[in-house]
């Protein structure tokens, strides 16, 4: 039989506010545990929770960059079960009125074509603390700084038809909400990560299958191993005669597969009330408006406007707006240089993602800024060295920090165009290669390349490559 | 006539007359606390030296010719009411060692107006009672007669007023905790609309519901306090940002004129006669005064009571998770794993009301359950306030009794919750609504040889305190059945 893959997530994105999303807190990562954790933090008698309206506008900046509809009133619920890093005993979320509904995302797949995958609901909702089961002899130690971050819940259709997919779409939202500046996307420490709902299903069938649900996956090299683990399991278990059951799963990435974590019949009974604490959220239009008005361009509108302006083509483009630092530092080369948007793109995408990944670095550390690539470029286009003579500047201001023209001039690689240079080269290879010379008259068209290399290595590769050929072709002729 | 007598208006005046210091009434209180407190079992915890320490800062402000009108009043606070470095209990076990860390907004407001704290008032446990028999602390008794309850939650303020042990007391009222008591003690206590007064720092019960105001002698009283206590407070979203009237200066108000509606539904079956009688009597008094006087009908009223035990339990089920043995409060001994501690800190730190409402509140939020209770429960409420915006259309308050029934002797309830709940029959509905409303004294009924207290109710549109201050005010000139006191604390 062939299985059709159903696949839906909810990711959690972590907003960068500075606060926390109902009291005063620090949110910042890192701190000495329980030390950004205040009487509402520690859910102390007798506190109350207000609602951080940066982390309303943030979700709103979200909700309209997907086409989303922005909820005119929504509810904050509680959502009741115990356990020691949940120190009010509940978890102030959004349950049957979130604050942004039904959006849509359109991502790239392999072929080339794009498809859109619909937004159910993204909804605000407090972060738990940690709890530490290690280096406690025995105990477990709860750890509240993270207790009331915000979090955004961006729960997607069950659109998703294969593990690729699904990385796509996650990798498509993480852009997304780096560009929207709401979420630092940072993986390892967890202000982005989500859960996958899987099933499988006999191609043709409408009805889904019974899922199974991943929970906290924190990489999209873990999202893509694990939907595929969970896909294989699940059709080798149905075609072994036995029946997926309903559960929440755990990946364990050291061997690659899923466990049950907990069945349906053991799942809590969350008992979701709306919160008496807090009003119903009212967002007005003013309000949307306002937020409209900041809203960057997006990465889909960067790169139609990198293929309709730029001639760049729809990989490239897709490549360069994947992060909007990168993006930036592309039009920043291509603002310094003045133009040649195609030379610019190649040296992103290429040399300098090269360094950068060899550095482990972000484009934001890069060794080499955007407006010291654009004088390096400039000097291609306007012949001072060559393409590849570039290469060799670029290493040494990687290496070096210093600037294009400083390293040009102090190595003399500037490009020889002085023809009767270029000539006298020429000839002294000519005349030392008699026997290949011959050969070429006689018809040997190949040795072309030869007289080429010969050339190049008498002018120690500085010779204008077009100039040479042009000469070269020229005086070979005879 | 002795200090422990006078009103607040009355020691106000005193005080800035420098006719005597806060420190000699404050010596004066806390004598008669040390002497009286034990049998009625008023106070959780009596904080003396703070109140000395009050007491001086006061005194120096008064002799600068600083402060305000409450400047060297003592007062007590109900121990639901966080208070910086001081025990706060709820009355329960589970927080009998739990020192509060900072002040609850009310705490804070009448701090600032210069009031001297004597101590923390005894209540049911978590403010979950109406006759003051759930606390971990034991029971109140009444000052009009020590085998009868004070009336709950706020039974040790009321009897600490009453009893002359403080001159006023804070409360909370969640489904009459205030005017209950109030009633039953010969008090004006007044519950304010929702949002009026911060609960933050208000050890919540059922968040929608709990509402703090004042217990006192007199109306004039509770608009001075409820003044210094009320408005708005950006640490609590439901507080509302309108501006505080001059409660004192709107006392003044004339009766006449006054659209009074009397709430048919409270004339029922399960209201003592005699009780009706005195109510009566008070409804022809204000007619007589010039208030013109109607029937109103809430005919959704009478589900208040089967509301208010679906609301109140599913909101406490949910507030009272966060004690759970982890951070603070009770810890049961050498806890074996996670849920043994859980258990064990909270089987045994919660009396048996407690429990009670947590697995009401537990079971109509359940799956499967909560259409059929919750959201139905939420539905009467809305009926039930638009009942009250009808009336409010017609009259300009509505007037009942505040309890069925005059107090009633210790422990004749506590084996049957339904009997107990049943005594919030009248006082539910305004909490329900979000409304405020008053108890005042209008007269006293014979049993047993004593003479036991009866309480007016009236309720007003949102925000009427200034109506209902005056109207009670109004009364109280007419009458003096506020001004009487029990024999043995006069």
């Amino acid at each position: 039989m062939e299985w059709e893959t159903v696949i839906g997530l909810e990711i959690h994105a972590q907003l960068a506010t500075r606060s926390k999303i109902f009291s005063g807190s620090s949110t910042a990562f890192g701190a000495a545990p329980n030390s950004q954790a205040n009487l509402v933090d520690l859910g102390y008698p007798g506190v109350l929770p207000v609602l951080n309206l940066d982390a309303v506008r943030m979700a709103i900046r979200f909700g309209l960059a997907t086409g989303a509809t922005i909820a005119r009133r929504s509810i904050f619920a509680r959502k009741n079960y115990f356990y020691p890093d949940l120190p009010k005993g509940y978890q102030i979320s959004q349950y049957e009125l979130p604050v942004v509904q039904s959006g849509s995302l359109d991502i790239l797949l392999e072929d080339g074509t794009h498809k859109r995958v619909g937004i159910t609901r993204a909804h605000l909702e407090e972060d738990a603390g940690k709890s530490l089961h290690e280096d406690f002899h025995g105990l477990s130690g709860i750890d509240l700084n993270r207790a009331g971050t915000p979090l955004l819940e961006i729960v997607s259709e069950p659109e998703m038809r294969s593990a690729k997919e699904a990385v796509a779409y996650m990798k498509k939202i993480h852009t997304l909400v780096r560009y929207l500046e709401i979420c630092d996307g940072n993986m390892q420490e967890g202000s982005f990560r989500c859960d996958a709902n899987v099933s499988v299903r006999p191609r043709g069938q409408a009805k889904f299958g019974t899922r199974a649900e991943i929970k906290n996956l924190n990489s999209f090299r873990f999202v893509e191993r694990a939907i595929n683990y969970e896909v294989e399991r699940q059709i080798e278990l149905i075609e072994g005669g036995g029946t997926v059951v309903q559960e929440t799963r755990l990946y364990d990435p050291d061997r690659g597969e899923t466990r049950s974590m907990r069945s349906k019949e053991e799942a809590n009974d969350y008992r979701y009330f709306p919160d008496p604490d807090l009003l119903p959220l009212a967002i007005d239009d003013a309000m949307i408006e306002a937020v409209r008005s900041t809203l960057p361009e997006l990465p889909d509108e960067k790169a139609a406007r990198f293929v309709a302006a730029h001639g760049l083509s729809a990989y490239d483009a897709g490549v360069l707006t994947a992060s909007r630092e990168i993006a930036d530092y592309y039009e920043t080369v291509v603002k310094g240089l003045g133009g040649q948007p195609k030379l610019a793109a190649n040296w992103v995408m290429g040399d300098l993602s090269a360094a950068l990944n060899k550095d482990g670095l972000e484009v934001a550390q890069s060794r080499v800024a955007a407006p010291a690539l654009a004088q390096l470029l400039a000097r291609i286009a306007d012949n001072t060295i060559s393409g590849k003579i570039a290469k060799e500047v670029f290493e040494a201001m990687w290496g070096e920090g210093k600037g294009a023209d400083e390293i040009i001039d102090a190595r003399g690689l500037r490009q020889i165009t002085d023809t009767s240079a270029i000539e006298k080269a020429i000839d002294d290879v000519m005349a030392g290669n008699p026997q290949q010379l011959a050969d070429y008259r006689a018809g040997k068209d190949k040795l072309f390349g030869f007289f080429v290399g010969q050339a190049m290595k008498a002018t120690q590769g500085k010779a204008n490559p077009a100039q040479l050929n042009e000469l070269l072709k020229r005086k070979l002729a005879g | 006539m002795s200090l422990h007598t006078l009103t607040v208006a009355e020691l106000s005046a005193g005080l800035k007359a420098r006719r005597f210091s806060s420190l000699e009434l404050t010596l004066h209180f806390l004598g008669r606390i040390e002497k009286m407190s034990p049998a009625l079992n008023a106070f959780v915890t009596i904080t003396a030296d703070r109140a000395l320490a009050d007491a001086r800062a006061a005194d120096e402000r008064l002799a600068r010719g600083q402060g305000g009108p409450l400047t060297g009043v003592p007062i007590a606070h109900k121990d639901i009411f966080c208070t910086d470095g001081i025990l706060t209990t709820c009355a329960s076990k589970m927080l009998s060692n739990f020192v509060a860390p900072y002040d609850a907004t009310v705490v804070e407001r009448w701090k600032a107006a210069g009031t001297v704290l004597l101590g923390k008032t005894n209540m049911d446990e978590f403010a979950m009672g109406s006759s003051n028999e759930t606390s971990f602390y034991g029971p109140v008794c009444n000052p009009w007669d020590p085998n009868r309850v004070p009336g709950g939650s706020s039974g040790g303020s009321a009897a600490a007023v009453a009893g002359c042990l403080a001159p006023a007391a804070s409360g909370t009222d969640t489904g009459g905790s205030i005017r209950q008591p109030a009633a039953l003690t010969n008090l004006t206590g007044i519950k304010p609309t929702y949002g009026r007064v911060s609960r933050y720092g208000m050890i919540a019960f059922a968040s929608s519901l709990d509402q703090a105001g004042v217990l006192t002698r007199s109306a004039e009283d509770a608009a001075l306090l409820l003044g210094a206590m009320a408005g708005f407070d950006p640490r609590d979203s439901t507080s509302v940002d309108a501006p505080v009237p001059d409660y004192v200066a709107e006392l003044s108000r004339p009766l006449a004129g006054l659209r009074v509606g009397v709430i048919r539904e409270f004339f029922d079956k399960g209201l003592d006669p005699a009780v009706g009688a005195l109510v009566q009597d008070a409804i022809n008094a204000l007619r007589a005064a010039g208030a013109t006087v109607r029937d109103v009908s809430l005919p959704a009223l009478p589900l208040s009571v089967p509301t208010y035990y679906v609301v109140a339990p599913a909101e406490c089920s949910s507030n009272l998770s966060r004690f759970d043995g982890v951070r603070f409060g009770h810890r049961c001994e050498s806890p074996r794993d996670l849920l043994d501690l859980y258990k064990r800190s909270r089987g045994e730190g919660f009396g048996a009301e407690v429990k009670r409402r947590i697995m009401t509140g537990t079971y109509v939020l359940s799956a499967g359950y909560y259409d059929a209770y919750y959201l139905k429960a939420q539905k009467v409420r809305q009926l039930i306030a638009a009942d009250f915006a009808r009336a409010f259309g017609e009259v300009d308050v509505v007037i009942g009794p505040t309890s069925p029934t005059p107090a009633f002797a210790l422990g004749s309830k506590t084996s049957d919750p339904i009997t107990m709940y049943l005594n919030d029959i009248y006082t539910i509905g305004a909490n329900l609504a979000g409304l405020p409303a008053i108890s005042i004294p209008c007269g006293f009924v014979q049993q047993g040889g004593r003479d036991l207290p009866v309480g007016l109710q009236l309720v007003g549109p949102h925000f009427a305190e200034s109506l209902l201050l005056s109207v009670s005010h109004q009364y109280q000139r007419l009458t003096d059945w506020h001004k009487r006191l029990p024999t043995e604390y006069a």
